[in-house]
């Protein structure tokens, strides 16, 4: 038969592609903080849903907002929106304002990633800026934790969430201490078997360290990130944790305690391996791992905080530039690899 | 050095669908003779070759149409009986204008290939050797069409410990190698005799991907008989084992240090078309004259592995697979990975041409490019341990000159790192481009 000229297209090799997408990417940790949700939601009641449906609406209103014409709709498609807000209220005690919540999802998107250029092009965590700007802003209110309870508080809602804009609400509120405030100011350690099913006081999603675990093996094994850098975050945290206790067991904690309170499980598994903003190669990831371990140590034991894991992540993604520069991967037939 | 564990891999590289289902198992066809041939003189890497025939000259299939334009070029024979019409420019795969013999067959003649008497090619020296390898035209058929009598110059220091036969064929869509392989195992070990012996080469190692089982098992039985230790290496299927260093690191687990050559870790790498192309110049006279291709993709009527003359136009080759679906916006020549798209069906089947693949557009990547969030996938899947994403970034930036700092030189263009983005971005074409461009400058630099 004869052969009629089809309109033939000149795109170039390679002409297949991997069927995954960026948006799916970002899906995937969704998916990975569902149980993470459902555990903070379960501790903290309804308060939790208001501060996480608060945070996620300031994030993507901004950049709905502030994309390009025509773009907004396209960008929120990306999904990276509302993980950083979903991110940002996890990071959250429970009994925030919910106007602040709003206001830090505001600021991390916008400060944190829209005036870098967008998503992939900024330098620092977009939940952990906006983290970042409420700490500085509202001291008190940012460490003041409600009560946590299981699902009979349920419909309770916590400390002054429901503060007007602008106020930071009344401070009648039943408040309690973290478990790492507690170990800091009174030398009082919180059983590892509550920190590891997350019944203690705490931000939203930094409790319970079973199901924080549970979603970093599921994102490991799909590959959405390093497992070095957990790794690596982890082993100097427990490393140099361990030789203070060795040091002084009575005025240090344990390195499990180290591991599983506050916020650094939640840290490492879901904003230290933001691929953004931590470096691409092998050994570029071990010494931005090992860095945030040893900061969150050298934070909460010498400094003047009893949390450090935000200031660690962002201290360390301020260097991502440098590690990436300094330690390239070795190309295939240059000298050994790794 | 010698090989331990017989499935193995190279590190890197990425599992594309492997689409070899629909061809794999249909015995290689002839295409019939046609009207007219159009032969390109530089269908190999080099310079192009030299006529040595003019117009209304009268030419028999297998004689020397054009002869080698210098050391790294290599001749080139008449595919059929005819006459040269003329000497003329036309365009080639890529587009480019370039001279060609166009050649018209005699429509009563025969068309078969006279054989000559075998050639003693033991009693050859090498460099006699190189010389009738040069003669016979052969290239290396994977698709590089690299001359192939040049990497058979013994060298000073240089002694040949290993043959390695590419019969990888890790392109989606191709199956000409695995029927070669299949069909003609005798053709490939008489090769693997006479070149392992003329190279001096201790040993001979046929690298074929496992999910070509037919094959393996022909040329195990095949190389059981063989003169000369010939060992069949069943690899764990993966892009890119057929290029030579991923194929010596899979085999060996010895990295060919960058900017080197496989003889400077004792080795010669040949693809098996090739290697059976060489047993039939010394056996039977028999020059390149015709190769095996896979004609397939979504949008051929009928998927085939076909012989098909030399310069035969790409037109007559789909007419004869029963033409392309009405949808198709895409033909390439060669595999998926590494092919050239081609913007006319005018165009001939040349020496390194592997498959003819149409799609439609539902087939072929075109889809939304997110921005980079550095996920890493493509670094985990260059074979060449590069940071693709990293020289992508600076070839948008038009930073070209950063980009040997992060080894830009070292890029195959496999294209893996293309495959693997999940923002789809075109990675491998952007280091590409880049590439060109530095190229085009440091010649003006030296011209100035």
């Amino acid at each position: 038969m004869k052969v009629s000229d089809p309109a033939l297209l000149l795109r170039t090799a390679p002409f297949l592609r991997r069927n995954l997408t960026t948006p799916a990417l970002m899906r995937d940790v969704i998916y990975a903080l569902v149980p993470v949700i459902g555990a903070s939601i379960w501790f903290f009641g309804v308060s939790a849903i208001l501060v996480i449906v608060a945070a996620t609406a300031g994030a993507m209103l901004t950049e709905w907002r502030f994309t390009p014409e025509g773009k907004g709709g396209a960008a929120l498609a990306d999904g990276s929106a509302l993980l950083t807000g979903l991110l940002l209220a996890l990071t959250l005690p429970p009994g925030i304002p919910l106007w602040m919540a709003f206001l830090g999802g505001v600021i991390g998107i916008g400060l944190g990633k829209l005036v870098w250029g967008g998503l992939g092009h900024n330098l620092f965590n977009p939940a952990l800026v906006g983290r970042a700007f409420l700490q500085a802003a509202f001291p008190t209110v940012l460490t003041t934790w409600a009560l946590h309870g299981g699902p009979s508080d349920f419909l309770a809602v916590r400390g002054a969430n429901l503060a007007f804009p602008l106020l930071q609400g009344g401070v009648d509120a039943v408040t309690t201490a973290t478990p790492l405030s507690m170990m800091k100011f009174d030398h009082n350690a919180v059983p590892a078997a509550a920190l590891f099913l997350g019944n203690t006081a705490g931000s939203l999603g930094e409790t319970s360290g079973v199901l924080i675990l549970l979603s970093g093996i599921y994102l490991t094994v799909r590959r959405m990130f390093d497992w070095r850098i957990p790794a690596g975050v982890l082993l100097a945290a427990a490393i140099f944790s361990g030789i203070l206790f060795l040091v002084a067991p009575d005025r240090y904690p344990t390195p499990l305690f180290t591991i599983l309170s506050g916020g650094l499980l939640f840290g490492t598994v879901f904003m230290a391996t933001d691929p953004v903003t931590s470096p691409l190669s092998p050994r570029g990831a071990w010494i931005f791992g090992a860095g945030i371990g040893f900061l969150v140590v050298l934070i909460r034991v010498f400094g003047g905080l009893p949390e450090g894991v935000m200031y660690a992540i962002l201290l360390m993604n301020g260097a991502t530039p440098l590690i990436e520069r300094a330690v390239q991967p070795r190309p295939f037939g240059r000298g050994k690899h790794r | 050095m010698a090989p331990e564990n017989w499935i193995s891999t190279f590190r890197h590289g990425v599992h594309p669908d492997e689409h070899k289902e629909g061809t794999e198992s249909l015995p290689i066809e002839r295409v019939p003779f046609v009207e007219s041939y159009i032969l390109p003189l530089g269908q190999h890497i080099g310079a192009p070759s030299v006529p040595v025939v003019k117009p209304k000259d009268r030419v028999q299939r297998g004689q020397l149409i054009a002869k080698p334009g210098g050391f790294v070029s290599t001749a080139l024979h008449s595919p059929v009986t005819g006459h040269v019409t003329a000497l003329a420019n036309r365009r080639n795969a890529m587009g480019d204008l370039v001279p060609c013999i166009l050649l018209e067959a005699d429509p009563y003649a025969t068309q078969r290939f006279e054989p000559r008497a075998p050639v003693d090619w033991r009693a050859l020296s090498s460099k006699e050797f190189v010389d009738q390898t040069q003669m016979a035209g052969l290239v290396g058929m994977g698709g590089a069409a690299f001359p192939s009598h040049v990497k058979y110059v013994p060298q000073e220091g240089k002694p040949v410990r290993f043959l390695v036969v590419n019969g990888c064929e890790c392109e989606p869509y191709l199956t000409c190698d695995h029927r070669v392989m299949v069909e003609r195992s005798d053709r490939v070990v008489r090769g693997i005799e006479i070149l392992a012996t003329k190279l001096g080469a201790e040993k001979t190692v046929i690298g074929v991907e496992q999910n070509k089982e037919d094959a393996i098992e022909v040329l195990q039985a095949a190389a059981a008989g063989a003169p000369v230790p010939v060992e069949v290496a069943a690899l764990k299927v993966k892009y890119p084992q057929g290029s030579e260093k991923m194929l010596i690191d899979a085999v060996f687990k010895t990295e060919v240090p960058a900017g080197k050559l496989p003889l400077d870790v004792g080795m010669v790498v040949n693809n098996v078309a090739t290697i059976a192309a060489l047993a039939d110049w010394f056996d039977h006279g028999r020059p390149l004259i015709d190769r095996v291709l896979t004609v397939s993709g979504p949008a051929v009527s009928r998927p085939a592995n076909l012989q098909v003359p030399l310069g035969t136009p790409v037109r007559a080759v789909l007419e004869y697979c029963g033409g392309l679906k009405s949808e198709t916006r895409q033909v390439v020549m060669g595999g998926p990975m590494m092919g050239s798209p081609l913007s006319s069906l005018d165009v001939p089947v040349v020496k390194g041409t592997s498959g003819l693949l149409a799609f439609t557009d539902a087939d072929v990547f075109d889809g939304d490019t997110y921005t980079c969030v550095k996920c890493g996938r493509c670094l985990d899947a260059c074979p060449n341990f590069l940071n693709p994403c990293m020289l992508a970034k600076l070839a948008r930036a038009g930073r070209i000159e950063s980009m040997d700092e992060f080894y830009a030189s070292d890029c195959t263009f496999c294209g893996s790192c293309s495959w693997a983005c999940p923002s789809g971005i075109p990675i491998s074409q952007l280091i590409k481009v880049a590439r060109s461009a530095m190229a085009q400058r440091k010649r003006k630099e030296v011209r100035q």
